[in-house]
This record gives structure tokens, sequence and C-alpha cells, in this order.
């Protein structure tokens, strides 16, 4: 059936202003709003309706804005169109999140500076967008791993490369994306070819014009580096010399002659600095190109210094576990081995594949190890024979590559800041659109509690126990006889007697003769989710307790992957998850112990929870991926996880769930859940519990059907 | 020319398969055969474990009879099993049987992809007793001098799942194959695929470049037969960033950003 679309009338100015008032609380607030009533007013209905609902979306997060809001669109109608005027208010939203009203207000007020930025933004490259693919470009490239961050100025400290946040300078986005292709390129070639094998620092500390003699230096290192880029990526050369010409930043004939010998292949940073200091005040330097960035001295020596001790620490720490491991042998018998390295094979450019030896032999190395080789090669241009004595007693780290990562409960000291939290964004139903970044998650150790209950629950449900082991073992891949197959390993007397018995009758014979094992492979991974509220005091905490050590001792027989987590949190700056047993641990007394831990926090923010736990599940390589909830009640937090809010960010954080093939599976004792978790979970993916002390029963059978 | 047919046992290789040796491969292996000795190759993919079985196949003139195991390969796929045939049944031998029988070159290619059974069934063959049994005729059989039994595996996957039991592993003399050095693999591609010296660097210095991505996104870089798909593809004038686009990035990742990333790393070379 085709409805032919009517034209709807215009809403009068009564009826505007009467909604206006509403959704700007004007009767507080005491806000004019008669210019844009006006305007509103003398428009067609479709494009005041869409005003009207971008003012409430902004009116959801703040008053004051939706009013600066309306007030400059109204005027600003003619010169934008649609797209721009939601980018325009959602800009404005994220601002007001991440940084507060004022600066939000100013985005809204200046319009001009917001219609000038979105123009770049649409023809320019956005830093964001890119940043992914640049990163594996960068990793691409040989040497130490790079990492990429935007910052104001482009520049590299030798580990990471600063990258500006829009670049805009030629007229397409693909144009401008080679602007930071050859900037990342340049600056990984400044870290892998020697610019930083001088101590820039304290060179320029002895001169008098330190600046001019930065600048030409910088300038005469391009040199040199373009030649090498021409000769290592000579593709993306052609464009960096094109894109030069273009903006008309190649340098003078004059200039390059005398910087000519820095274009030979052997040439290096030291030629460099003898070239500056010789034509210092007798050559200007041409203007930095467009992707040269700047030096940054300083920073690349303080990051320098940190990596090499860190890196000979590391590297000697190796060492003594590559002894340990090759030769089975005790610390004190180390000193009659000598390790050594030589060069693996002819390179291009740099010899950075080492190989490093034992007694003469080649030793196998681990990819973090050779990652460490190539570094540390980078910096020294060798292995120096400080680091090739293995790390003593004293010295020894086992875990050498692990970051330590910092307590999260230390970032509740001192200042408050987001630093090792994950973030995570939530869906505000009155914007229609996500809150960035808005909750600071973090994983927390629950601390282990050995006492009686443990012993006294398995007690408990000794004969249940013992059932559901029983059921949970049936359940368990087997392999299955197949019958009547058509292929198969071996011949199915039976229906072969009876294909016979066919053929002599005259009829036709069956082909399906076989017999074929058949393997139905369990590939389950599910992670429990574990409601740590406070209003799960009492009963409902032990009946969870309960119902997890039950089911962990079932799917321990069942051999599913499982984890369990515990998720309680306070606004949305303490959203925290507990880990109480992680995929890759044993069940044993420690999580036994850490699921008698269990205890009730605060509130029970869902959102940030499944969206996390989804993250993990995410990275496990399973066919089926279930994520249960163990719930005692609605979505409820501070700063409005109230009520409908709470409840479709829930909602859509399980929608982003199923779409990366994540079954979402409740379990409640909440008697009312019947109101909103159909919504939420759909109607067939939620149990609701009444009697709580059923629970523990309940749970590993509601499993078992939903795995079976 | 018709596809020609032939038993697994009379695919004799006539005409040497090139093969570049980059160690002592080729004289182990050698003598390995000559001791009846069983043979374990280890190595990522595409870095020549195949083709150095074609050429010690036509080295010591044996056929060569390969089986590329998957995940449902069961021992009677490799051994034998009952067909019917007009109501009787009959014994068909399976191609270990046969290579056994003829005297051949059995590789079992990615034999940690096959099921756990077909593990035991090799077992016997793998040590001194050299015997195939075939339980379901209820027969011995004893392999002759010139039999000889090579599996191949990877070692890269990292998975539990697919690794090598230690009881089988213990049986081989393992050769291990990793990718060429620089120079010798662009000699490779040289030959291979007759492009020039210049451009087969450049493919060599692309891959090393994915190489490197190898953990960060990719779970393999580039191997040898990947490159030498490229520069074929080259020599037959397709350009060479189209090539390294379809035959090397596509084939290594569905991820749209890795693909991406490796299309501006070809660009740049190119």
């Amino acid at each position: 059936m085709q409805t032919t679309p009517v034209k709807k009338t215009p809403l009068s100015a009564a009826q505007i202003r009467q909604l206006l008032d509403d959704c700007l609380e004007v009767e507080f607030s005491f806000l004019r709003t008669d210019t844009a009533v006006t305007i509103l007013a003398g428009l067609e209905r479709a494009e005041q309706d869409y005003i009207l609902t971008w003012v409430q979306r902004v009116a959801s997060t703040n008053i004051q804005l939706a009013y600066q809001f309306i007030t400059r669109a109204v005027n600003a109608l003619d010169n934008m169109d649609r797209r721009m005027i939601e980018s325009w208010a959602l800009y404005a939203m994220d601002t007001y999140d991440q940084a507060g009203l004022h600066k939000a207000l100013a985005i809204i007020r200046n319009l001009d500076d917001f219609v000038r930025l979105y123009h770049q933004k649409t023809a320019g490259a956005v830093y964001e967008e890119n940043a992914s693919v640049l990163l594996h470009f960068a990793r691409g490239l040989s040497g130490r791993r790079l990492q990429l961050q935007e910052s104001s100025l482009t520049y590299t400290d030798s580990e990471t490369i600063y990258l500006p946040a829009v670049v805009s300078l030629l007229d397409t986005p693909q144009e401008n994306f080679l602007v930071y292709k050859a900037m990342v390129a340049y600056h990984w070639a400044q870290a892998r070819f020697g610019t930083f094998h001088l101590q820039l620092g304290s060179i320029l500390d002895e001169q008098p014009e330190a600046e001019n003699f930065l600048s030409l230096f910088h300038a005469l290192d391009t040199v040199r580096l373009d030649a090498i880029l021409q000769r290592e990526l000579p593709g993306l050369a052609r464009h960096m010399r094109r894109i030069k010409q273009q903006l008309q930043q190649t340098p003078s004939a004059s200039f390059l002659q005398l910087a000519n010998e820095l274009v030979r292949p052997r040439s290096t940073v030291d030629d460099v600095l003898r070239l500056t200091r010789r034509y210092l005040h007798k050559l200007d330097p041409p203007s930095p190109c467009f992707y040269q960035g700047v030096l940054q001295p300083q920073e690349v020596e303080e990051c320098r210094q940190q990596r090499l001790q860190k890196e000979k620490r590391q590297f000697r720490s190796v060492l003594r576990k590559l002894v340990e491991e090759l030769k089975g042998l005790d610390i004190d018998e180390q000193k009659h081995h000598r390790f050594e390295t030589r060069p693996k094979h002819r390179h291009y450019e740099m010899p950075d594949e080492l190989e490093l030896t034992l007694d003469g032999q080649a030793v196998p190395l681990p990819d973090n190890v050779k990652g460490l080789i190539t570094s540390i090669v980078q910096d020294l241009g060798e292995i120096p024979a400080e680091y090739l004595q293995p790390a003593g007693a004293g010295e020894y780290q086992p875990d050498i590559f692990g970051e330590k990562n910092p307590d999260p409960d230390d970032v509740w000291k001192g200042t408050y800041h987001e630093k090792g939290a994950f973030l995570y964004k939530e869906w505000d139903f009155r914007r229609q659109h996500y809150r960035k970044n808005w909750c600071a998650v973090r994983e927390k150790e629950i601390q282990p509690v050995y006492d009686t209950f443990i012993g006294k629950t398995l007690n408990k449900y000794q004969g249940l126990i013992k059932h559901l082991r029983k059921t949970f073992e049936a359940m368990r891949d087997e392999d299955r006889m197949l019958k009547r197959q058509v292929q198969g390993d071996d011949v199915d007397i039976d229906a072969l007697v009876e294909a016979l018995a066919d053929a002599h009758d005259g009829r036709e014979m069956s082909d399906r003769l076989f017999t074929r094992m058949h393997r139905s492979e369990r590939n389950i991974a599910v992670i429990f989710m574990v409601d740590m509220s406070g209003s799960t005091k009492g009963w409902i905490n032990e009946a969870e307790r309960e119902s997890l050590l039950l089911l962990a001792e079932a799917l321990e027989t069942l051999g599913d992957r499982y984890a369990i987590y515990g998720f309680s949190g306070m606004a949305r700056k303490r959203c925290e998850i507990y880990r109480i047993k992680e995929f890759a641990q044993a069940y044993n007394e420690e999580v036994k112990a850490r699921i008698n831990g269990i205890t009730p926090q605060d509130y029970t923010r869902m959102g940030f929870a499944i969206r996390h736990l989804c993250h993990i599940l995410n990275q496990v390589d399973a066919r089926t991926r279930i994520l249960i909830t163990l719930s005692d009640g609605k979505p409820d937090d501070y700063d409005n996880y109230r009520g409908e809010y709470g409840i479709e960010d829930t909602r859509r954080a399980l929608i982003e769930a199923r779409r990366d093939g994540i079954h979402p599976y409740c379990i409640t004792i909440d008697k009312e859940a019947r109101e909103y978790l159909p919504h939420m979970y759909g109607a067939a993916a939620y149990t609701v519990i009444d009697d709580v002390r059923q629970l523990p029963l309940k749970v590993a059978d509601i499993y078992r059907r939903l795995t079976t | 020319m018709p596809a020609r047919i032939l038993k697994p046992e009379e695919y004799y290789i006539k005409t040497e398969p090139y093969y570049q040796a980059i160690g002592d491969e080729i004289a182990v292996f050698e003598s390995a055969y000559r001791k009846k000795l069983p043979v374990l190759l280890k190595g990522p993919t595409g870095c020549g474990k195949t083709r150095f079985m074609e050429h010690m196949a036509w080295r010591l003139g044996k056929p060569l009879i390969t089986v590329s195991c998957h995940d449902d390969l069961t021992a009677s796929d490799l051994v034998g099993r009952f067909l019917i045939n007009g109501g009787e049944t009959v014994w068909v031998d399976g191609p270990l049987a046969r290579a056994v029988r003829a005297g051949g070159i059995c590789y079992l290619d990615e034999i940690v992809e096959a099921r756990k059974d077909t593990m035991v069934v090799i077992h016997p063959l793998a040590d001194d007793r050299r015997v195939l049994p075939m339980e379901k005729v209820g027969e011995l059989l004893q392999a002759p001098d010139d039999f000889c039994l090579t599996i191949s595996y990877n070692p890269g996957y990292q998975s539990v799942l697919k690794d090598l039991k230690q009881s089988t592993r213990q049986r081989f003399v393992a050769l291990e194959f990793d990718y060429p050095a620089e120079d010798v693999e662009t000699d490779i591609i040289v030959k291979e695929t007759g492009i020039s010296h210049e451009l087969a660097a450049k493919l060599i210095k692309f891959a090393h470049m994915t190489r490197n991505l190898k953990g960060n996104g990719l779970e393999e870089g580039a191997s040898t037969r990947l490159l030498v798909h490229a520069a074929k593809l080259i020599s037959d004038d397709v350009t060479p960033i189209t090539a390294c686009h379809s035959a090397i990035a596509q084939a290594l990742t569905d991820d749209a950003e890795m693909l991406a990333a490796i299309d501006e790393l070809s660009s740049s070379l190119f």
C-alpha cells in the first residue's frame, strides 16, 4: 500500500512558542524566544519539525545550550544544510560532555568558526578517521615499532609520531591523506636513519644562535632524508615532490646544489652537521616544507635516555632467560657462556638484522626480542658488549615485557584523571546519539575470602552438584556414529543387507550404505556478568555466590570456556568491573575464594559493563559467545542513569552486542522485570526467577538449556 | 592440452622443479631417505616446503603422493576403506597405502589439521618398524626400502589444538624452513617469473613490510609464494600496485583498514 505524502500545515506561532516554552522551561529560565518563534513560524512544517526536534535533543543536554542553538540556528538556516546543523549540534553537545558549558556555548556562538572547520574537515583529512591506517602503515615500515598521536605540533620523539588533528592543505581528502602519509614516512625516516644519533640538544647549547642553527640543520637533514625516502619509498617520494611543487615549497637550486653531497647513499647525519657548521650564516634555509614539522631535541633526548636504560635492562633479562631455557643451567654457571651477535644477512641501508649466538650457535628468538634488538641497534648501531652480559640474580625481572599496570585504586588518590581507564560511550536516548568516552571503566581485583562458605555450599548442594555434573557430562562433545551415509569410513552392514534385499526384489538400491563418525564440537565461550550493586545485599548476594559456585563446578565437567566478572559503579567516572575468573584462569581455590568475596558495592550501571565484557568476549575465538547477566533489578545509577535513560542505554549496549554476534541473556529476580526486560533483551532472552532461593538450582539448568 | 589422468603412485616428476637450497636441507633429506628415516618439514606457509618435496621427488626419481590434510581427514581416508560394488564389498587402498605399496614418497601436508586418530596410524610407519597396519582387512603392510614418509607442519599457528604431539614429532628428522634471505628470495622471484631484478627487490621489500605487521593485525606476512604470484601478474603487464593488491594484500587479510594500509605501503614503493 502506498500512501501519498500529506503536506502538513505549518505550526502556528503560538504552537511553536508553546513547544519552545516547554522544552526550554521558560517558566523558570525566563528565556526570550520571540525572534526564533517569528522566524520558525514562517517555515515549512518539515523544516519546523526538524529544527524543533534538534532543539529538544540539545535541551536534554543543557537548556542554555539549546536556547543559544535555536537563536543562532534560525538565522543561519539559509547558509547551512541539515547535515551541517546536525554535526554542529552534536559537536557542541560532545564538547559540553568533555569540557563543560562554557566551551560548548563558545561553539554555538562562533558559528563562523564552526563553518570554516566544517569545510576544512569535509575537504581535509581528519586524524581520527585515518589513524589506524596510518598506524599500520608506520608499523609496516621497518625498524622500531612506532606510536601515533594527535598533537598541535608535528614532530617525533623517536617513539611516537605526533600529527595534527586535521590536514586541509590541499583540496581533497585523498590528497590531504597523502600529506599525513608523507609526515609519517618523513618522521619514520628521522628515527630510522639516524637523525637522532646526534645529541642535538647539547650541540644546540653550544650555539649562540641556536634557532638559526636548528632550522638550517633541519633543512639540510630534510635533503638527506628526502634522498633516502626516494630510495626506500619511491612511490611516495614521487607524490611528496609533486605536492611540494604544487605548494611551491621546493628549495632553491642553489641550496640544493650546496647540499648535494647529502643525497649520496652513504651520507650520514654527521655530514649534515658538518654542512650546517660550514654554511651557518652563509646560507638561508628554505622555508620548511609541508611534512617536515619541527625538531624537538629535548624530548628526543629524554625519550632516548629512558629507552636506553629500559632496553638494556630488558635485553639482559632476556639473555638470562635464554640461557636458562637453552642450557637448563643455574645462575652461577652462566659465566662460562658467551653471547655474541653477528649480522644475519645483507640489508639495505642499515645492518640491523642481527643474529644472536650463544657459544657460537645461533639462538632462536621470539618476535618481541627481535623487536628489542632492532630498537637497540637503531639507537646504537650495534649491541654493545655490556648488553651481552646476562642479568645477575638481583636484576632479574620475571615480567620483562609486561608494563606494570597502576593499581586502579591509586587513581582515586590525588587528583582525578582518566589515565589507565577504558573509556566507553553511552547512549543518550533524548539526544538520540552517543555520549563519547562517557564512562571511565576500570578492572579491579576482588579480595579472595577464605571461610567456611564454600565448604558449606558444596556440602549443602552435594546431591545437586552430582546431578549437574552428570547432566553436563552428557552434553560434552562426543563422536556420534552417523548411519546410512553416502560416504563414510565403514560399511553399514544393516543398510547393506536391506539394500541387497531391495535389489533382489528388483527395487532400487539405496546408496546410503556407510557409517561415518561425526564430531559435534562445543565451541562456546561464556561470560557471567554478576550484579554487585548495593541492592544485592543479603539473600541475593548469597544466592548469587551459591549459583556461581554450582555453575563453575558443573562447567568444569563440561569444558566450556567461561569467565566471571562482577560490575558496579557510582556515576560515570567510576564504573568498576571486578575480575572474578578470567578465561585463561583455571578454576581453583583462589577463584572459589573470589566468588566468595563478591560483596555488594554501589549502583547498577549496566551499559558500560555489557560493552566492556563484550569487548573481552570478542577477543575470544569461539563459535558461540554468550553473555549472561545475573541481576536483581533494573539499571540504576546516580547522574540520570535512572528509568528510561538507563534502560535505553542498556538496550543499546545489548543491540551492539548482538551485532557483534554475542548472545546476551539475563537472569533476574526482579519481579517487575517483566515490564522492561522484553524491551531490553527481547522476549525470549531472559528468565525471571520469583524466589531467590531458587537461583542456584535454576542458573545451571538455564545454562544447559541455553547451550544445547 | 587435455588434462592427463594419473594414478597417484604414477605421479613422477620428470623435469627439475626449481628449488633454491638455503642450507643443507637437500643433503639431510637424502641421507634420511637412505637411512629410511621419516622427515618433518617445519615452517610458515608458502616458504617452499611443497616445492622442496617436489624437488626431492624429482631428485630421487620416486613418485610423490601428496595428501593435504584437513580437519575431517580420518584414518580410513589415508589407509583405505571398503566400498560396495554390485553388492560386493571391495577394498580400496587410500593414498598412504598406495604410497607404501608403490615405494613412493608420501607427503602429508599440514598434518596437524587432520584428526587426532590419523596420527596414530602413521606412528608404526614412522619408526623402525615401517609397517602400516590395515586393521579392516587384517593385514600389515611392510614398507619397501624406497618408501619415504614426510609430514609438514606450521608451528606459527600457536594454537594448543593445532600442536604436534611429542610422541609424533619425536619420530621424525626435522628440517626447518623460513623465508629465504633477501638476495636469495630476489633470485627465486626472478628465476620463477622473469621480472627484472629491480622489481623483484622492491617486491621483497614490500614482503618485509607485511612481515613487520605480523602480530600487529596480520596473522602472517606475505609468503614467497604470494610474491611469486604478484610477480607473475606483473610479468603479464599488470601494474605492480594492482598486482600487490590482488595477489598479496587481498590474500593476507579481509580487514578494510589493514587492506588500506597495505595498499598504502605498496603505493609508497612503486
